[in-house]
């Protein structure tokens, strides 16, 4: 822990005297950072995973375009490095942006005008750094709820993922010094929707089951992922993702198995190729007839479906062209809560134990 | 089945004004606010020709009086020439009727639709007539007329008619009530008075609007403009049913000398090459002359090298005026104009005139304010079908110092003036607000833009960038500190040493961080 803190910070350092040196000799200040957009994403075939491609940007103090940019970015790593690093508190990305946001004498410019400035600016220190935000002791807002037979240590704490009540466990953002006491699961469900998530929590279903269940709200935060990835890895757990059927719902599987393009930068240690689509299918519209509960595509959904059936990882996937070519003639999105028409436990007793028992999973 | 006789029976003539009164936005009668305009529009259109024609200096009085929020008087009183008594009547009460139609002259007007379409309006939405009031000169009275239009006939119906005494020397007032709204903005009748003014500039303007606030256009020049000369049409720009038209009008013996007399640039040897190309014989009669002969006669027209129009039928405002115009209107930093020398597409001749304003008071960040005309009357509607529109936003305006995004209209405080004048303005329709897409004016506007532009261009960056350069720098300035403080928290290196560093790149690089905004590698 200690080792690997003094580590992060020396990158850092490592980092400004690199700057110092280069103007030393004279020369324009200059950082190069590999390009974070869609056209320098690549599609890993071997570790199935996003990465980053070979472009790189050039950011030059010394350039009208680049300055406040170069500015920000060093600000940013000196505040992470002295208020953080050095005391061993950790922040928000919120407290990062008003330690940064002040404006520069003489001038009527702030150095950073939006949180998005500063939360850029860590982004390309973990690329530089080459360590996380959260070694870099920045965390991200907490996020989502789990329960299982599991017990873990946190912060000193020794917790019971199968006794804390209704609300379960909430994960934090930050989830590397967890130990893992005790793991009793065969696999993992995890939910997009916090309400499917209480409705198998109030129906024991982890119990009775003998699994973990854990949902956000929405999106994935990166300490979800990143937990599921150390269950997968240390447990060997199968991860079955649950989603509404509509392209923003395969987007979140997607991000989970492959990686997104907003962190291609730390695909390594938060995809896991291993995760597996149980629902909702376009099959399962068939078979449990939800055709009734459709609710029509908007103009964004269809675009979205388009450019998702058009990624790379996706292209010559047969299975999943098959979905979404069913979806297509849809032309509408079911939501998880639809199973509920055919009986509110219909869920937890009958739709997830026959597809698991079955194997009806998309991969 | 429905015979023959009984289709005959419903078919009728149907009269020009009823015509019009099914189609009135045809006229650009379609709005109320635009109707108010319209009526604005059509009267001072008159009154500045009728000056021009008879060397007056325009004085035109303009008020519009409110009755309710959609009803207004409009009244538009000049100090032209006036009105024969006799012609009173068919001026304002008879569609179509009219001196410029058959005529190839540099005019405001065209058709004779203008004023006689606001009269008609006028009927159709209140029921009153139009009052008129003309005297041509000292020793002679004035005539007062109520007037409206016999719809059926298109005939005027004379409602009122006496001698008057009036004050003035000479001239015309015209009085209409109608269905209208008032509103303020880029299609307001302030507008159009304010954008007249700038295209005659030998005209004083006084306007009263309907909140009583009075106006005055000051006159910028004390000289009439150049008179415009009336031409014969030029072969180019002859079609089909006005080439039968004229061969049976026209008093010439021969098919040749009908070309000699009756059009522009021909002379004996091209109207004889004609003749041979169509094969036809040049002493014959032109009346003789049937419809396979002239067809044949309008291809030749086609395949023989006739000589371009005479352009001295041109007034140009010229660039001098049109920059003393400009300076009166705006509160800017930069005037520019330019006069093309004449040009000519289908057998018409036309002038191109551009100006370009900048800075001072004009707004920073919205788009340009583009101002079109034709024959000195501004256009305000349809600007995206004009041809002068399309010119603008094909040319570059990067290299002259302004931002733009694809094709748009450049953003900064920029006003840019284009004026066609010509003897026949490509109008896209009868209500005369965009100008048609001719390659020949396109490419003339262009080319006068980007003269006008290279002026501009080289004005902002003399005075516009080297501020600019010099905020650069003085940024770099204010960063360096900054930078240096921050490197000195993350590495506990000295920040002055850093900054002493810092300052020999930004003084040894000043040049290209001015110039291209980055030093060099």
């Amino acid at each position: 822990m200690e080792k690997q803190k003094s580590k992060a910070k020396e990158a850092l350092v490592n980092f400004g005297e690199d700057i110092i040196k280069q103007s030393e000799k004279g020369r324009n200040p200059t950082i190069n950072l590999p390009v974070r957009a869609l056209s320098n994403i690549v599609y890993d075939t071997k570790s199935k995973t996003l990465k980053l491609g070979n472009k790189m940007a050039e950011r030059s103090f010394f350039n009208v375009a680049h300055a406040k940019k170069f500015l920000q970015t060093v600000e940013v790593a000196s505040i992470i490095k002295k208020e953080l690093l050095e005391t061993g508190k950790h922040s928000s990305l919120r407290d990062v942006f008003y330690m940064a946001k002040r404006t520069i004498p003489g001038t009527n410019i702030n150095l950073v005008d939006e949180q998005t400035d500063s939360d850029k600016a860590i982004e390309d220190l973990e690329v530089i750094s080459k360590f996380s935000r959260e070694q870099l002791h920045v965390n991200a807002n907490k996020n989502g709820s789990v329960a299982g037979k599991v017990v873990i240590e946190d912060a000193g704490d020794v917790i019971d993922w199968s006794k804390l009540g209704s609300g379960g466990w909430s994960i934090p953002s930050n989830v590397e010094d967890i130990k893992f006491k005790k793991v009793n699961a065969k696999y993992i469900i995890y939910m997009e929707k916090a309400a499917v998530w209480e409705r198998l929590h109030e129906d024991k279903f982890w119990y009775k089951n003998n699994c973990i269940i854990m949902s956000s709200q929405g999106q994935t935060t990166r300490g979800i992922r990143r937990l599921l990835q150390r269950l997968y890895d240390e447990f060997n757990l199968p991860i079955y993702v649950l989603v509404d059927n509509d392209p923003w719902g395969i987007y979140i599987y997607s991000v989970i198995k492959y990686g997104s393009i907003a962190l291609a930068h730390a695909a390594e240690r938060l995809t896991i190729p291993g995760v597996k689509y149980i629902g909702v299918s376009c099959d399962d519209i068939e078979k449990y007839d939800l055709k009734k509960h459709f609710i029509k595509f908007t103009d964004q959904d269809e675009d979205r479906l388009k450019q998702i059936s058009e990624y790379d990882w996706f292209k010559d996937n047969k299975d999943w062209q098959r979905q979404f070519s069913m979806m297509k003639k849809n032309r509408a999105k079911v939501e998880i809560q639809s199973l509920s028409s055919r009986g509110i436990s219909f869920i937890s007793e009958k739709y997830l134990p026959e597809k698991i028992k079955n194997k009806e999973f998309l991969d | 089945m429905i015979k023959a006789e009984e289709l005959a029976k419903k078919q009728r003539e149907i009269s020009i004004a009823e015509f019009f009164t099914k189609n009135r936005h045809l006229l650009g009668f379609d709005k109320p606010t635009r109707a108010l305009l319209m009526a604005v529009k059509e009267a001072c259109d008159n009154s500045l020709d009728a000056c021009d024609e008879t060397n007056v200096l325009p004085e035109i009085y303009i008020e519009l009086k409110k009755i309710s929020e959609e009803r207004f008087v409009v009244v538009v009183e000049d100090n032209g020439p006036g009105i024969l008594k006799q012609q009173i009547p068919n001026i304002f009460g008879k569609l179509l009727y009219g001196s410029k139609f058959h005529t190839l002259i540099q005019n405001r007007g065209q058709q004779g639709i203008g004023i006689s379409a606001v009269v008609l309006y006028s009927q159709l939405t209140t029921g009153k007539p139009i009052k008129v009031i003309s005297k041509i000169s000292a020793n002679k009275p004035a005539y007062y007329y109520e007037i409206q239009i016999d719809t059926q006939k298109n005939e005027p119906k004379i409602l009122r008619e006496e001698q008057r005494e009036w004050k003035r020397e000479h001239g015309t007032r015209v009085e209409v009530e109608l269905d209208g709204k008032y509103q303020k903005g880029r299609q307001s009748v302030d507008e159009y008075i304010k954008e007249t003014a700038i295209a005659n500039p030998h005209a004083e303007f006084i306007y009263i609007d309907p909140n009583k606030e009075k106006v005055v256009y000051k006159r910028v020049l004390n000289e009439f403009p150049k008179k415009p000369k009336e031409i014969r049409p030029h072969p180019y720009g002859i079609e089909f049913g006005t080439l039968l038209w004229m061969l049976g009008k026209t008093s010439a013996r021969s098919v040749q000398a009908f070309f000699i007399n009756d059009f522009s640039s021909v002379g004996a040897g091209t109207a004889k090459e004609i003749c041979e190309r169509a094969k036809l014989n040049s002493g014959k009669k032109p009346r003789q002359i049937n419809h396979q002969e002239a067809e044949a006669l309008l291809k030749a027209i086609k395949e023989t090298k006739i000589r371009a129009p005479p352009t001295d039928c041109l007034s140009p405002i010229t660039a001098e005026v049109l920059e003393k115009s400009l300076k009166k209107e705006f509160n800017a930093d930069f005037y520019t104009t330019v006069s093309r020398s004449p040009s000519v597409y289908r057998g018409f001749p036309f002038i191109i005139e551009v100006g370009l304003v900048y800075n001072g008071e004009l707004p920073k960040e919205e788009t340009a304010k583009l101002l079109r005309f034709a024959n000195r009357v501004p256009l305000l509607f349809q600007q995206g079908a004009c041809a002068i529109n399309e010119a603008v936003l094909d040319t570059n305006w990067k290299p002259y110092g302004m931002q733009q995004s694809g094709q748009n209209l450049p953003v900064g405080p920029l006003v840019i003036l284009v004026h066609l004048c010509s003897v026949w303005p490509p109008f896209t329709s009868e209500a005369k607000d965009a100008l048609a897409h001719y390659d020949e004016i396109i490419k003339e506007i262009k080319l006068a833009l980007q003269e006008a532009g290279r002026e501009l261009g080289l004005w902002i960056r003399k005075n516009i960038k080297a501020k600019e350069q010099q905020d650069r720098v003085n940024l770099f300035e204010k960063y360096i500190p900054e930078l240096a403080n921050s490197l000195e928290n993350l590495t506990n290196k000295k920040s002055n040493k850093i900054q002493d560093d810092l300052n020999k790149i930004l003084k040894k690089g000043l040049k290209d961080l001015m110039e291209n905004g980055e030093t060099k590698k």
